[in-house]
């Protein structure tokens, strides 16, 4: 029996791992992540990849990234700093070192550190044998090497061999975070199935990996991060484009219809595309569409002729989806349309995350042309948010946008499940047969039309584009008529508001500051709120999921701090949004541009700057 | 009546009359449109759907009006877009009997991309093409099917642009039903319109359509009582391709693999040379012959074209649905949020 080395209790632990695109890094990392969350710590991810599937080998670029932050209490964030970096070649070491905490430990795959790999990188020298690294635990390892020796008797090809080189690395974290294997060779097990060779290899280089790292001793002492005290429940881990997919078949569920779901594949949404597509079990209808007008043209269909219709895209794709979300407002025809937003403009950053589409959201149509527009802030809220946006596209008959972005997206957490009898019932105002109907005659409460349906008898009816006349539909160009319609089409959406929640603070009701977020930024900025309350200063956080309609209470939370602070990842949107809406508030920003979440430690910096501002 | 009260579906026998809405018809005195409007009345009240089961879904245009002059569910939808909307409406509900209305520009040229798709999709609607070769509603730009040279406000010194011949495209797209007419041939549109709705997949039928104000007399050589006999060629299936005024015209293919018009009774020609007409035949490429013809160096074909018996998209997406349902082991969304890996914590 080895000596077991000293076990520290750790409060939470940051890993990233990297490498070459082609390396297996989103794996290992994803299986380190779930194996965390099954012994029951809180885990947060974030997955941060070139767009290139193959991007150049061994360049910076070509570097794909996998952070996971997991503790056994509350975690928010993927975590800003790494407290284990593993860097399969040079180039993951360049592009990530400046992501390691001080002292921090660092693994790397010693045979990738050639000349030409060096060269590669951009490094003058091998960082390896100078001093640049004295101040972190650096830990070389022959992973190429090792796992070559390790399957010398497999009959496998060197190609697949060398591919199983990620297992080795995932081997010696485990050992030193002190996890189970289980749930990765069962893993193994199941993807490699037909080829058990290669479920063999993968196995034993694990197994390796581990025994390397305890064998070198690689830490003075090794890690455990207890389970989290986290509220009694089943839970899963689910990224954030499964939960979305998930929230819209939940809506269609408990609206007792169908699910459409006409789309155009674009990174980072189409996962929501696939995980539907996947879903004929459950009667879900996808169309891969020729382009994204189409995406959204068929589901507009779809909603004329009685499904819950969706359409999913990330930001280009929206502003090509444009046209007919105009036609669905003026058509007044329930419609979710789901916006991953990544870095723009035009192809801009596809993998990366940012926030830079909330006006187009909001006000980017022709014509005066309101639509709901709502936000998911989390992994696991894209579920609760999207069954949102489809509550209320079906009980207000309009279409809302739903934003989320790509860092929650990809991102994956641990989620408490819901029942199903728990979420509310939804019920669109379906018109039925021996209705009196009129197309555009209006319940009070919402102003919502009715939804007569093709096929029921005696509704025949007519809908389009161009204005229609108040109450009977019929196409209408009297002056007097097109303001009617037009302030009904806007007291539509305000109205949203009466069936909206409150926004609530976290932290004080009245403070010294106040930060105002929308969307995925809420792991950052509660984070970097609650450091703060901790060292008593006067902060709070408001944080924006429903955009447009505002939560009626907004102007009485903002009247109760003396200095607001609206940090986004875009140029000042939702700030210029805020100004327009409440002219006698003043409003700072935080913002950043550069395809990143926002990190903790840059976020209580300016905090303070901004509490000790007179 | 006895017969009448046998059809189950439609207890009261329909009229074309019960398909006219009330709305006030805007289009141009003597526009192609009105006959057309006429046809299709007439084919849905001699089928068997009822009437709320029809959707009509137009894009934008003179012809894309037509929904609002229908007494049906009817949805007048945004330039081009038209297919992929009738798309959607199938595929949320395929008993519906889908009717897309579509002119030369909002089916070939913006909604290009959406036509080809839907035909290769295969997706069982029926899409008429009014084919006026001209932007009517913008008050006259040249449009994809427009002659190369004509002059129009946009090509003030004649197009310079090589038209599309919609067959082709469809044939392309590998289109399974393609049908022509005139919009002047009350009785030859609606049997038209009926044998497009009774195929099962996307069936395509263009109607050449008379624009009297920007494009008048485009189709004059196919539509004019003096020379129609010699330039309309009405298939039918098993029929030998015979035209004229005399009906001593057909066709025969040459050596060259292109057609011939030859006239019976001359060189030697009897009736038993002429080519007789098979629509039902999978190999696209006398579909593709006889639709390309043009006048006056040949006949315009009319009738069914093609008709080759397929399984349409709908059809196959709830026959997928339903194999994948009887397989999986989830029936609600409970089973699917618990499947997998989950933990439990006390």
């Amino acid at each position: 029996m080895s000596q077991k080395t000293k076990i520290i209790e750790k409060e939470e632990v940051v890993i990233r791992f990297s490498g070459d695109s082609g390396d297996g890094m989103q794996l290992t990392g994803t299986q380190f992540s779930d194996t965390s969350a099954l012994f029951g710590n809180d885990v947060a991810t974030f997955p941060d990849y070139p767009a290139e599937i193959r991007a150049p080998q061994g360049t910076v670029g070509g570097v794909s990234g996998f952070q996971l932050h997991f503790g056994h209490q509350e975690i928010n964030t993927p975590g800003d700093f790494a407290d284990v970096l593993v860097a399969m070649n040079p180039a993951a070491l360049k592009a990530n070192l400046k992501w390691v905490k001080p002292s921090g430990t660092i693994i790397v795959n010693e045979d990738s550190f050639t000349d030409k790999n060096l060269e590669k990188a951009g490094y003058d020298s091998d960082p390896l044998l100078d001093d640049k690294l004295a101040d972190y635990n650096l830990i070389k390892a022959k992973v190429t090497s090792l796992t070559r020796e390790c399957l010398k008797d497999s009959t496998l090809d060197q190609k697949s061999i060398l591919r199983c080189k990620n297992m080795f690395t995932l081997g010696m974290v485990y050992w030193m975070f002190d996890r189970p294997f289980e749930h990765t060779e069962a893993f193994i097990d199941k993807k490699f199935k037909k080829y058990p060779e290669v479920v063999d290899a993968n196995k034993k280089v694990l197994r390796a990996g581990y025994n390397f790292a305890r064998t070198i001793e690689a830490l003075a002492y090794n890690f455990s991060v207890a389970p989290a005290k986290i509220r009694k429940g089943t839970y899963r881990n689910i990224t954030g484009n499964k939960a979305t997919a998930w929230g819209l078949m939940a809506a269609a569920e408990r609206a007792n219809l169908e699910l459409f779901c006409g789309s155009y594949p674009i990174t980072p949404a189409t996962e929501i595309l696939q995980e539907l597509a996947a879903r004929k079990d459950l009667g879900v209808k996808t169309f891969q569409a020729e382009d994204e007008i189409a995406g959204i043209c068929t589901a507009i269909g779809a909603s004329f002729a009685g499904d819950f219709a969706v359409t999913t895209t990330s930001g280009p794709g929206l502003a090509l989806k444009t046209e007919a979300a105009g036609l669905a407002v003026m058509t007044e025809l329930p419609l979710v349309i789901v916006n991953v937003q990544r870095g723009g403009p035009s192809t801009g950053l596809p993998t990366k995350t940012e926030q830079s589409d909330l006006l187009q959201a909001i006000h980017g149509r022709s014509g005066e042309c309101p639509m709901p527009v709502i936000a998911a802030s989390t992994p696991s809220d894209c579920f609760h948010y999207a069954f949102e946006a489809g509550r209320i596209a079906l009980e207000h008959m309009t279409p809302v946008i739903l934003l989320t972005d790509g860092f929650i997206a990809n991102g994956a957490e641990p989620w408490r499940i819901p029942k199903m009898s728990d979420l509310p019932e939804i019920v669109a105002p379906i018109a039925q047969e021996g209705d009196e109907y009129l197309p555009y005659a209006r319940e009070e409460k919402r102003l919502s039309r009715k939804w007569a349906i093709p096929g029921t008898k005696g509704l025949e009816h007519r809908i389009g584009g161009l204005e229609k006349m108040d109450r009977d539909g019929t196409v209408s160009y009297v002056p007097e008529n097109h303001q009617v319609m037009s302030d009904i089409r806007k007291k539509r959406v305000e109205l949203v508001a009466n069936n909206i929640p409150e926004l609530e603070v976290k932290g004080n009701e009245e403070a010294d500051v106040l930060v105002v977020g929308w969307g995925g930024t809420y792991g950052h900025l509660i984070t970097a709120v609650r450091e703060l309350q901790k060292e008593n200063k006067s902060i709070s956080l408001a944080h924006f999921n429903y955009i447009f309609p505002l939560p009626k209470n907004t102007a009485d939370v903002f009247s109760r701090y003396k200095k607001i602070i609206v940090c986004e990842l875009n140029d000042g949107q939702f700030a210029e949004y805020l100004r327009s809406s409440f002219q006698n508030i003043k409003f700072e920003q935080h913002n950043k541009l550069m395809g990143l979440p926002f990190t903790v430690l840059e976020l209580k910096e300016r905090f303070n700057q901004l509490l000790e501002e007179k | 009546m006895a017969d009448t009260l046998l059809n189950t579906s439609n207890i009261k026998k329909l009229s074309a009359k019960d398909f006219r809405s009330d709305q006030e018809n805007r289009w141009c005195p003597g526009c192609g449109d009105h006959g057309i409007l006429n046809s299709v009345q007439k084919a849905m009240a001699e089928m068997d759907y009822k009437k709320e089961d029809y959707a009509v879904i137009s894009g934008i245009g003179c012809s894309s009006r037509f929904p609002y002059y229908m007494n049906t569910y009817g949805f007048h939808t945004i330039h081009g877009r038209a297919a992929a909307i009738a798309s959607g409406v199938k595929c949320a509900n395929p008993n519906l009997e889908v009717i897309q209305v579509s002119g030369d520009g909002d089916a070939l040229a913006i909604g290009g991309n959406h036509f080809i798709h839907a035909v290769r999709r295969n997706i069982d609607m029926t899409i008429l093409l009014f084919n006026n070769e001209i932007y009517g509603l913008t008050k006259g730009q040249y449009s994809p099917t427009s002659k190369q040279g004509m002059v129009t406000k946009t090509s003030p010194f004649g197009t310079i642009e090589e038209p599309f011949k919609p067959a082709q495209l469809a044939l392309g797209a590998q289109s399974k039903f393609y049908a022509r007419s005139i919009d002047t041939s009350i009785k030859l549109t609606s049997e038209l319109v009926k044998a497009a709705s009774a195929h099962k997949g996307t069936s395509i039928v263009e109607i050449l359509q008379n624009c009297v104000i920007y494009n008048d007399g485009t189709h004059s050589m196919v539509t004019d009582k003096a020379t129609k006999g010699d330039y309309q060629l009405i298939l039918e299936h098993g029929k030998p391709m015979i035209f004229g005024i005399e009906k001593n015209k057909g066709l025969v293919l040459g050596a060259n693999g292109k057609l011939i018009v030859v006239t019976i009774g001359e060189n030697g020609i009897t009736e038993a040379d002429i080519l007789v007409h098979d629509a039902h035949t999978e190999n696209p490429h006398m579909h593709w012959l006889l639709s390309s013809m043009m006048a006056p160096e040949y006949p315009v074909a009319l009738g069914v074209i093609r008709d080759v018996d397929s399984t349409s998209y709908d059809e196959k997406m709830v026959q997928q649905i339903k194999a994948v349902r009887a397989e999986s082991s989830f029936k609600c969304m409970d089973d699917l949020l618990n499947s997998g890996d989950t933990w439990v914590v006390d």
